[in-house]
């Protein structure tokens, strides 16, 4: 286990504005946000309210307008859009929606995309997924595809497969938005012990207020201001 | 590039539309381009084993056979002039040739030419009345021994033996001593007759001292303008309706070519629409755009090497199937690497369709959405 002392995320005075003049839409107002290395915060608010522009800025996919954006320590602030994408292949996990596993390849080739995608160290990749893969309880599902795994395994899969890069912050896009309650709380135990065993931040967006406990802190959004 | 590799070996189905497609063009192309090759051959090939560097026609003949005539005293100032080394008379003389055991109208269309010094393939003048045949004749009946009659005056040439690619204008050739073409030549075209020591053209051997085309100038100066050299090639160019048969194949292979393009740039601009959504999650993952579209020129260079594969492999076994002579098809392995670049230029091209459309993918699609 690892012990994160410096702050995961550091967000000073962000703003996103889209469009100009008389069609400016600001999505997120002055967000001002810290994390902690091993911290896990609940975004909650309602649709529209800026959760994923927050968490897109966080990890590095979309640029604030204005403010200041430090991941793991890295000021991405001011980064062009290559440097972005190296900085998501090296800094950031992601957990999508719709958990979004490439279907024709297996549970171990879908976490090994990510070093495709970035670093390229095959040998040390397939290691690492392997591991992953055992502390996640998938071993024996390693070479399914995902169309043979239940929901809960392909969620275990993607989470395996945001952690490959052995990231400082991994954003969970509504996790539990498509499962049950039951299978809810089992991703979001899931959640809560990988990324406390391993003391890497995670910023859970949600608008299930039940959903919230599993979290260290929770932080509302509505129109993109944030309040704790 | 690995994930473009897998989903090819794991959704192959997805690919088979395009794969068969590009094989019937690939197929297409190889066979069309055969058929130019065959053609020109057949047109041509006389000309182009020509163990000689240049031809001399007289100036008066537009570089044709028929009209040409070059005298021994011609021939004197050619031999002398410096960078020649050797100088040979060729005539032809253009035919019917009646073969024992076909019908008196069916007749086989031959060019019969005398010559000195021997093309590639072809051995030294034979006897007087005696030919060496081009095996394509063999289609005709045309057999070893076998004694053929020419023109209107019949006059009778004996098969001694047999070469290949020889063709002239769409003829098998008959290669016999400048004695045996002057006899038929004079017997069946009494108003073009020959004179003794008279040749059609010269093949002249260079030995390399001073450039073709220097050459040929210097020969034609020497015979002040009495005669129009022309190096092999350019004088392979003027055999009429040559270039006119490139020049019309070649644009129909340019259309193919552009078809493969239409259907690469169409099947990949659909697949890539389909992968919008995991494009974006890839982005977001830290995907380049170089690294995904890398993977769909993989795909499509992949499909496209299958096609072409299937192609070549259909149009090698056409090649074998046809008989000698009873088509121009000539499959050669220039023909069949040039296809295959043509086709993987196509798709390259077909793919570089889809570039915009990867680019503008945009890794924030895979945020916020459930799709």
């Amino acid at each position: 286990m690892t012990v994160a002392t410096d702050p995961a995320l550091v967000m000073k005075a962000v703003r996103k504005v889209y469009g100009d003049g008389d069609d400016e839409v600001v999505a997120l107002d002055h967000a001002t946000l810290t994390v902690a290395g091993d911290e896990i915060v609940a975004l909650v608010g309602p649709s529209g309210s800026g959760k994923t522009t927050l968490c897109s800025i966080a990890g590095g996919i979309l640029s604030a307008t204005e403010g200041t954006v430090v991941v793991g320590g890295q000021d991405i602030s001011g980064m062009q859009a290559k440097q972005l994408t190296s900085f998501r292949a090296s800094t950031v996990g992601f957990v999508f929606q719709s958990v979004n596993l490439v279907p024709f390849l297996t549970a171990r080739e879908n976490l090994l995309v990510v070093d495709e995608m970035g670093q390229r160290n095959r040998k040390v990749a397939r290691a690492r997924a392997d591991q992953l893969l055992d502390e996640l309880g998938l071993a024996d599902r390693a070479n399914n595809l995902p169309g043979q795994l239940s929901g809960g395994q392909r969620q275990r899969v993607a989470i395996g497969r945001s952690l490959m890069n052995d990231p400082k912050l991994v954003l969970f896009d509504e996790p539990t938005s498509a499962l049950d309650t039951k299978l809810g709380e089992q991703v979001m135990e899931l959640i809560r012990s990988e990324m406390a065993s391993r003391g890497i931040a995670a910023i859970v967006v949600t608008h299930d207020e039940r959903m919230t406990h599993y979290c260290d802190r929770t932080v509302h959004i509505v129109d993109g201001v944030l309040a704790a | 590039m690995r994930i473009a590799l897998l989903e090819l070996r794991r959704r192959p189905g997805r690919f088979v539309t395009a794969t068969i497609i590009l094989t019937l063009i690939a197929l297409l192309l190889l066979f069309l381009g055969g058929l130019l090759d065959g053609l020109i051959n057949t047109s041509t090939a006389a000309l182009r084993a020509q163990r000689g560097d240049l031809i001399v026609y007289s100036s008066t003949s537009e570089s044709s056979f028929v009209r040409s005539r070059i005298d021994p005293s011609l021939r004197q100032t050619v031999a002398a002039v410096p960078g020649v080394t050797e100088v040979g008379g060729i005539g032809v003389a253009q035919l019917g040739a009646r073969v024992p055991g076909n019908g008196p109208r069916d007749l086989a269309d031959v060019a019969l030419f005398g010559y000195e010094i021997p093309p590639t393939a072809v051995d030294e003048p034979p006897a007087d009345g005696e030919v060496i045949a081009d095996e394509v004749l063999k289609s005709d009946g045309v057999e070893q021994g076998m004694v053929l009659e020419l023109g209107p005056a019949r006059t009778p040439v004996t098969v001694v033996g047999f070469t290949t690619d020889t063709s002239f204008n769409g003829q098998g050739s008959l290669w016999g001593s400048a004695a045996t073409w002057r006899d038929v030549q004079n017997a069946n075209r009494p108003d073009a007759a020959v004179a003794d020591g008279v040749f059609q053209s010269l093949v002249v051997v260079a030995d390399g001292s001073v450039a073709p085309g220097k050459l040929a100038a210097d020969i034609d100066a020497a015979t002040a303008g009495a005669t129009d050299t022309l190096t092999i090639t350019a004088a392979i160019d003027a055999i009429p309706g040559v270039t006119e048969q490139r020049g019309v194949f070649n644009q129909i292979l340019g259309v193919t070519v552009l078809i493969a393009v239409v259907v690469v740039a169409l099947f990949f601009a659909l697949l890539t629409v389909e992968r919008t959504g995991l494009y974006g999650v890839l982005k977001a993952i830290g995907g380049r755009s170089r690294t995904l579209f890398g993977g769909l020129v993989l795909q499509a260079v992949v499909v496209t090497l299958i096609a072409a594969a299937i192609g070549g492999g259909l149009a090698l076994l056409l090649d074998v199937a046809i008989p000698p002579g009873a088509l121009p098809f000539d499959l050669s392995v220039g023909r069949i690497v040039l296809s295959v670049l043509l086709l993987l230029f196509a798709a390259v091209i077909g793919c570089a369709f889809s570039l915009r459309r990867v680019l503008r993918v945009d890794p924030a699609s895979a945020i916020g959405s459930a799709s």
